[in-house]
């Protein structure tokens, strides 16, 4: 039988062409879909993680004005990516669910908020530890370091407003108001070593130009952003997984999805 | 290869401090998410096994049968 067919007498999961694209919008498909997605992600970063590392110790050289201290760059820039990246999606997936009502976007939104969070925390210890030997300081209030710990106080008071609020639908959408008011901060982390005059230095790595880095250290540096990447969807998932078990625990589908495992 | 010695790995040119505690701190926060998911999976899988249910897999309402 050829695809076309088995589209037509509908024997494919999904329509070709027009693909239903709802069709795991709801819990109940995308419950399982996410079950065999985690191991995946969660090899590949391994791998990525493990690779990135390797370059990151014994590849890449040392550098000629930081010495090895510049080293906490394969974890600093990786979380403080991942710390941005996941903001927009929370706000997106939380935006999602505000308008069209869905339950599984806000759900999302709330899996993402703690991954985001520690990711702000790594990134804020992490710069620390490299402020330290760089600029002789633990911390200061320049811009860039500023609008970091707004963000980690923004995913804080996302997670909290929502255990605030016993009903998870009310929750859902007073936190998808917070989540889109906070978006605008993402911008400002990302320009404020341009807008402003800020002790942390300006992008290595851009769109626009090529990057002032060397090869391996950039190589290393964006493996290990991929696997922040590849570690962030695969716990994400699984903590989705949970959510959606809490939240429906009274449904059918689940004491059905119990039967059938048993 | 950068490094003559494991010792010299480790005091990474004397910043040693700066970027063990940097991949030390990663990697607990990390390995303790993983951990925590797995026990919160745990516990409603365990919460859900308990929850007496009726003919359809609903949660069944006080005195339904």
């Amino acid at each position: 039988m050829s695809l076309a067919e088995k589209a037509l007498t509908g024997k494919l999961p999904f329509r070709m062409g027009t693909i239903n694209w709802f069709k795991y919008s709801s819990p109940q498909t995308f419950f399982p879909l996410a079950g065999k997605m985690i191991p995946l992600f969660a090899v590949a970063a391994l791998l990525l993680c493990g690779a990135g590392l390797y370059i990151g110790f014994f590849v890449a050289p040392t550098d000629a004005t930081q010495g090895e201290s510049y080293r906490i760059i394969f974890i600093h820039v990786p979380a403080a990516w991942m710390s941005m990246f996941i903001y927009l999606v929370m706000a997106f997936w939380a935006g999602l669910g505000l308008v069209l009502n869905t339950r599984l976007s806000s759900m999302m939104a709330t899996a993402l908020a703690p991954t985001g969070a520690m990711f702000t925390f790594l990134a804020l210890w992490t710069g620390s530890l490299w402020g330290k030997p760089t600029w002789g300081t633990w911390w200061v209030w320049d811009a860039r370091l500023t609008s970091e710990l707004i963000l980690l106080f923004l995913y804080l008071g996302f997670m909290a407003l929502q255990a605030a609020i016993d009903d998870p639908r009310r929750a859902d959408k007073a936190g998808a108001v917070l989540a889109m008011v906070g978006a605008v901060n993402i911008p400002i982390i990302y320009f404020s070593v341009k807008w402003w005059n800020t002790l942390h230095q300006g992008a290595s790595v851009s769109l626009t130009s090529s990057p002032s880095m060397a090869k391996t250290m950039l190589l290393g540096m964006l493996i290990m952003a991929l696997g922040f990447w590849m570690y962030s969807i695969a716990v994400v998932l699984s903590r989705v997984r949970c959510v959606i078990l809490e939240r429906e625990r009274h449904t059918e589908w689940v004491g059905q999805y119990l039967g059938a495992k048993r | 290869m950068n490094w003559g010695s494991w010792s010299e790995f480790w005091a990474m040119g004397g910043y040693g401090l700066y970027v063990w505690g940097s991949y030390l701190v990663t990697l607990v926060f990390m390995a303790t998410e993983v951990v925590l998911l797995l026990l919160r999976r745990n516990s409603i899988m365990d919460f859900l096994a308990r929850m007496p249910r009726n003919h359809y897999g609903r949660i069944r309402d006080e005195g339904e049968t």
